[in-house]
């Protein structure tokens, strides 16, 4: 997208160039091809980076691309549809296990982004007032998102084990809960087990953008609205988030955008088998690409979750422009 | 001008990067033109990446002294090498010879990725004769050359705790009833009779497949079409189950066990009386200090009245990618790798069955143990199915299992109509990428 608004620059700056006079157009003629050269880079990087995968992923999607093809996927038969019709048969397993998948990340999603722009909101108004220790704080709060990923969630991953665990220890051996210590990685706890190791590492991400929202918003239209009576409840409604609408529309939607395509924290958390509950979609495909071999169906799925995700973010985004136009 | 000429050449060079980018790293495993240099892709079989590499590093020298050939090394892990190898034959960066699971011989040999071993070829590496028949049957697809050739053969055992055994006045089991008693005996207060690798869903296939053997029942028919929800199957999984749900004599934490080295342990540790593993297993033993001595092993039993079968063939194969450029140099690695002299090694290193006619085990000094194994793997094992499908069998059986073992490890409780359901949608996804 950016390479194109570009290019059309510069030809429009290359024609108005060439329109006066000899002397120019003779010097276009023998510089023309430098707008070109240096745009080549550009243009090149964003083929390579981004249309020339995608292009290949939605072709790929309508290939019968099981094991037998792959050494020469060249070759492989061309079957239109009907790796969609597979992923879309919600009769078969295939169908229904993408629909259940589907469901899950869903809530996954909403809970996820939900608490961590909570989190993230609450945390960031607490360390607005300057108090002895704040900085101490903030670099606590940011640590889940200064560690590598990976050492994070296998972090959790031990402390999350059923006899070994920090947390069963926690619970069961030091707080004296009754009963048996539950699994929280296989059964139906995996569902919890994966949202709070999501928001662990997602809300520091809200926590850092809305701290610095609020520190734009100017100090004087807190003091006016005080003077006019307005406790903070109402601050914060009338004041701190209007002024963090524009932060807050971005925030939400890469937010949702990650979470939806959360594939690291379920392949870390849950090895290479993840239990039923904690079926996250990208978890999902990988596994329907790679344990079965069929890839041209995984690139269906993946064209699928990509279409969900365009109309979601087009509908996000159209229908908060317009209210921010009515306002 | 000069500017313009320095931008040019900024524009040329930064495209010649990205053309390069592209192109790098093709075929790097033949880098080397004068066939001088093979890339060899090991499958993890000691006690970690870097004992393998101590093991077979000394192996790969002797190999450039004898023929000048230099071998590029790589130790994969276990859970990596299939992801690995699929990428190799979908890009075609691939290593010139590689380990396999000798299970996925024939998935693999269906990508044609693989080059076949042909007469020439198996003259080249000293003949197909060399190889026990039981191994050599894992290749490939039957009637077809095969992809691939054993390395190292493996089977499964049941390892029993000798000094738990006697204190409860108990003998090693011949069946699989007298195997759930003594289980039921050994089980008390925080001790269990067996430990299993309930959440590996490779272990989990194996499993399902012996025990649906034992009842004479095949997961693929002769049409290579899958028949995962035969009788035979739904009652072999379901007995395997009930170790966990109706017999107790498994710890449902053993539920989180995702590899077979947990499972070991606890055996090793004297958690528990009795553990299902492959030969292999007795380098972990010894390496948590158990000694030799302290346990035995006998076939894993079939019930009364069932066929006589406790382990599938196990083991790792060798295959040759086929667009090596350094063939010849590669079967001359093969040969060196299967010849008696390096095999005695490694099979002592690694704890491997040999896959070569004529040649006793080494992988222990217990003698009594070696017969034992030898035994199973001769005449008590039966292959994985030889279909093309194979890796997803192991796969979607294996991942429902898991869940199962989960489910009842929570509290809840499967029915064989659980299972066939089960089963049902793994076969719909087999079929589906069929």
């Amino acid at each position: 997208m950016s390479a194109v608004s570009a290019s059309t620059a510069v030809k429009k700056s290359g024609a108005a160039a060439g329109a006066p006079g000899g002397k120019a157009r003779k010097a276009r003629r023998k510089g023309w091809w430098l707008p070109y050269a240096l745009l080549a880079p550009a243009v090149i990087f964003e083929l390579v980076i981004h249309v020339i995968p995608m292009v290949t992923g939605i072709w790929m999607s309508f290939l019968k691309l099981t094991k037998m093809f792959i050494a020469n996927w060249g070759n492989a038969p061309f079957i239109g549809l009907k790796n969609y019709a597979v992923a879309l048969d919600f009769n078969s397993a295939v169908g229904m296990g993408l629909l259940k998948s589907f469901g899950i990340t869903v809530a996954f999603t909403i809970i996820v982004v939900g608490l961590s722009w909570g989190f993230g909101m609450a945390a960031a108004i607490a360390l607005q007032k300057a108090f002895r220790g704040r900085a101490v704080f903030r670099t606590l709060f940011l640590i889940p998102y200064a560690l590598p990923m990976y050492a994070g969630v296998i972090a959790w991953k031990f402390m999350l084990q059923k006899d070994s665990g920090a947390l069963n220890h926690l619970l069961f051996d030091n707080l004296g809960l009754p009963g048996d210590k539950p699994f929280w990685l296989i059964g139906d706890n995996a569902f919890a087990a994966v949202v709070v190791v999501a928001i662990w590492r997602l809300w520091p991400f809200a926590f850092l953008m809305l701290m610095a929202g609020l520190q734009s918003i100017p100090t004087d239209v807190y003091e006016a609205s005080a003077v006019d009576g307005a406790k903070p409840l109402r601050q914060w409604w009338a004041i701190t988030l209007p002024m963090l609408r524009p932060i807050n529309m971005v925030l939400v939607l890469v937010m949702f955008l990650w979470t939806f395509n959360d594939f690291n924290t379920p392949f870390v958390l849950f090895g290479g088998s993840q239990p039923p509950a904690g079926d996250l979609i990208s978890f999902h495909i990988y596994n329907a690409s790679f344990l079965t071999w069929n890839f041209g169906s995984g690139a269906a799925m993946s064209v699928l979750l990509l279409l969900f995700l365009l109309v979601v973010s087009g509908i996000y985004l159209l229908f908060m422009n317009r209210r921010k136009d009515n306002a | 001008m000069k500017i313009r000429t320095f931008a040019a050449a900024a524009a040329i060079a930064a495209l010649a990067i990205t053309a390069t980018g592209c192109s790098g790293g093709t075929n790097s495993g033949s880098s080397d033109s004068g066939g001088k240099t093979l890339t060899y892709w090991a499958s993890n079989q000691g006690t970690s990446l870097d004992n393998d590499k101590e093991v077979l590093t000394p192996q790969l020298k002797k190999f450039e002294d004898e023929t000048g050939i230099k071998v590029n090394l790589e130790v994969i892990g276990w859970n990596d090498l299939q992801t690995r190898i699929q990428t190799a034959v979908t890009s075609g960066q691939a290593p010139d010879v590689l380990n396999i699971g000798n299970t996925w011989a024939a998935s693999l040999q269906s990508t044609g990725a693989f080059m076949p071993f042909d007469s020439a070829a198996f003259d080249a590496i000293g003949g197909k004769d060399k190889f026990v028949k039981t191994a050599m049957d894992t290749g490939g697809v039957p009637g077809q050359d095969p992809t691939s050739v054993p390395l190292y053969g493996l089977a499964y055992g049941l390892y029993y705790n000798k000094a738990m055994f006697s204190e409860a006045g108990l003998t090693p089991p011949t069946t699989w009833e007298e195997m759930v008693a003594d289980a039921k005996k050994l089980t008390t207060g925080d001790k269990y009779g067996f430990s299993l690798a309930a959440g590996s869903y490779t272990e989990n296939s194996h499993f399902a497949f012996i025990n649906a053997a034992q009842n004479g029942a095949e997961f693929f028919g002769a049409d290579g079409k899958p028949t995962f929800t035969s009788a035979g199957i739904v009652d072999g999984i379901s007995r395997y189950l009930d170790l966990m749900q109706t017999d107790k004599v498994v710890n449902p934490a053993n539920a989180q066990y995702d590899n077979g080295t947990q499972a070991i342990n606890d055996f090793a540790n004297g958690k528990v009386g009795m553990v299902l593993s492959q030969n292999n297993a007795d380098s972990s033993i010894a390496s948590q200090g158990m000694k030799n001595d302290a346990y035995g092993v006998v076939a894993f039993p079939a019930p009364t009245g069932g066929k006589d079968v406790a382990t599938m063939v196990a083991g790792i194969n060798m295959s040759i990618f086929k667009n090596t450029k350094n063939k010849d140099a590669a079967l001359q690695f093969v040969k060196f790798m299967t010849s008696e002299a390096t095999q005695g090694v490694l099979d002592k290193s690694f704890a491997a069955l040999p896959v070569l006619n004529g040649v006793k085990p080494s992988f222990t000094d217990n003698a009594e143990e070696a017969k034992t194994f030898a035994d199973i793997y001769a005449n008590k094992s039966k292959p994985l199915p030889l279909v093309a499908a194979e890796d997803q069998f192991e796969s979607t059986v294996g991942k429902a299992m898991n869940q199962m073992f989960a489910k009842v490890a929570s509290g809840g409780t499967v029915s064989k109509s659980d299972i066939k359901a089960a089963l049902t949608t793994a076969q719909q996804a087999v079929e589906a990428a069929g």
